[in-house]
């Protein structure tokens, strides 16, 4: 989440990430306001209804609407949380390096005329707003159909507290991973490692579903399915294409890259279906889309378009894989394949920005490596971050899950209540009366 | 005439359904349940009818069960019998 300064010199940046007051010297830039304010509606839209009909049509038609409003309530409150503390810590202006403070606890000072950059601080803060909203929603695929919807509730709420703001602060508020210069355009770590990681570890918590690997567990509505997926990958020019927190050309090629690897994930799975099985599946196809979307996402400001080529590929192929192997053949059941899918795309894409950056590869050339790194130096930061992020996640979900059970007498539903479904045991009220 | 949307199966092959790179069993095929109380003199001519429209040779086909009924009223006219088919 860079700005456009930063691309230019990243030492610049680096002192202007640590005291966003100087930047607020600027003018603001109508334009830039315009793109950002609309990714922000982009972004929500990713979520609701995007990723809640991309999740409600692989679940069950018991659980269908166990699923929507699961995302609609983490939407609910995670905005609430944000308002409170979560933009203070994640973009406050604390010179800590792992959070950014209490000061900005309940937008303390953000006015009408405050700038962030050349944009309004509260349309950056939507903005943001929307990130922290969809990331413990994409976690929601980890453990659907069987968790208790206060448990799911306290545990996204502590999860975004613990685990999202603080690593987005580290990551684009000035923190520690920033100053190092890890190349994460979009949330490469910050979402997507973030939620994948998150979902591995739920899923094995809360254990499997008791029809785990039966027929019986197909999704109830591709049509659902294929509504949802479509709408992420026209929302995702807004997740990506608004991180570059303007109207500019690093918007434009940030657009073009995440779409092409988008559709060359999405080619990827089609391809290996069809060779596989004879027959290539809608889900295969928009599965793959989404491994081309979460893929691109940390290296969308960074490569060009042939290389964001290689990124939908390799993440495509490598997803594909990784799915088989954590569903099929280790049997953890990470229900609608978060960790594959997104955690897996986080970090190759994470890992390939760190090469596809370089300006020395020909056509494959991206916008080039800053002034003090090398491509081996800027894999090793790269490293670190996807590291860093990954473990801090997997043990402070660990922890919150121990502690949501604690509070809540278990995270999971009774068997009689996952064989009757969520909808009717959790909310009195079924997705479809027919 | 009723028709009823169902699943099952009996010698019919079961189909594989794909799921993000693996395939899932379908032991349940859905099935079409035709369910028509008659007259007994009309009872030769449906059985005729439904093996005219359904049947292909092929296992799938599907079966007939012919069955008394003990009794019929139609709520309308209060009539039974025969005159409430």
């Amino acid at each position: 989440m860079m700005n456009k300064i930063a691309k230019t010199t990243y030492l610049t940046t680096a002192a202007l990430l640590l005291l966003p007051s100087l930047a607020s010297a600027q003018d603001l830039n109508g334009a830039n306001t315009g793109w950002v304010l609309t990714s922000t509606a982009l972004v929500l839209f990713m979520t609701l209804p995007g990723l809640s009909l991309f999740y409600g049509g692989l679940v069950r038609t018991k659980n269908v609407l166990s699923v929507l409003m699961q995302c609609f309530a983490i939407a609910v409150t995670v905005s609430i949380l944000w308002l409170i503390v979560g933009y203070s810590i994640a973009f406050g202006p604390s010179e800590s390096a792992y959070w950014g403070g209490l000061s900005k606890v309940m937008f303390n000072g953000v006015g009408i005329d405050s700038l962030y950059g050349d944009i309004p601080e509260t349309t950056f803060a939507a903005f943001q707003m929307t990130f922290a909203i969809i990331t413990p929603a994409l976690v929601v695929g980890a453990f659907v159909e069987r968790i208790k919807f206060s448990s799911m509730l306290i545990f996204s709420l502590l999860w975004t507290l613990v685990v999202y703001f603080p690593i987005a602060n580290w990551v684009w508020g000035g923190g520690w991973l920033g100053q190092m210069g890890l190349i994460d355009f979009a949330g490469g770590t910050v979402v997507h490692i973030t939620a994948g990681v998150a979902a591995l570890v739920t899923a094995l918590v809360i254990g499997q579903r008791k029809d785990f690997l039966s027929s019986v567990t197909l999704p109830h509505n591709l049509t659902m399915s294929f509504t949802g997926a479509a709408m992420l990958w026209v929302g995702w020019f807004g997740f990506n294409a608004g991180s570059a927190l303007a109207a500019d050309g690093a918007a434009g090629m940030a657009l073009f890259a995440t779409h092409i690897s988008a559709a060359t994930g999405a080619l990827s799975w089609i391809v290996i279906e069809w060779k596989k099985y004879g027959k290539p599946s809608g889900l295969g196809a928009i599965t793959g889309m989404v491994a081309g979307l979460a893929t691109i996402t940390p290296a969308s400001g960074s490569v060009g378009p042939a290389g964001a080529l290689i990124v939908g590929l390799v993440g495509g192929v490598i997803c594909y894989f990784a799915t088989i192997y954590l569903k099929q053949i280790i049997k953890i059941d990470d229900s609608l394949d978060v960790f594959p899918v997104h955690g897996v795309g986080g970090i190759v894409g994470t890992f390939l920005a760190g090469i596809l950056v370089s300006g020395n590869l020909g056509i494959f050339s991206g916008n080039g490596l800053a002034p003090d790194m090398t491509i081996g130096s800027q894999l090793m930061v790269q490293i670190t971050g996807i590291l860093a992020t990954g473990i801090y996640t997997a043990i402070a979900t660990f922890i919150i899950l121990k502690i949501v059970g604690a509070l809540t007498s278990g995270i999971r539903v009774t068997d009689e209540q996952e064989q009757q479904g969520l909808d009717i045991t959790d909310h009195d009220e079924k997705g479809y009366s027919m | 005439m009723t028709l009823t949307e169902v699943k099952g199966f009996d010698r019919q092959k079961r189909h594989t359904e794909l799921y993000r790179g693996a395939e899932y069993v379908i032991d349940f095929l859905p099935k079409s349940k035709l369910e028509v109380a008659v007259a007994d003199k009309l009872c030769d001519h449906v059985i005729e009818a439904i093996c005219k429209a359904a049947g292909t040779g092929q296992i799938g086909d599907g079966k007939i069960f012919v069955t008394d009924l003990e009794q019929s009223i139609r709520i309308r006219t209060g009539k039974s019998g025969n005159d409430a088919l």
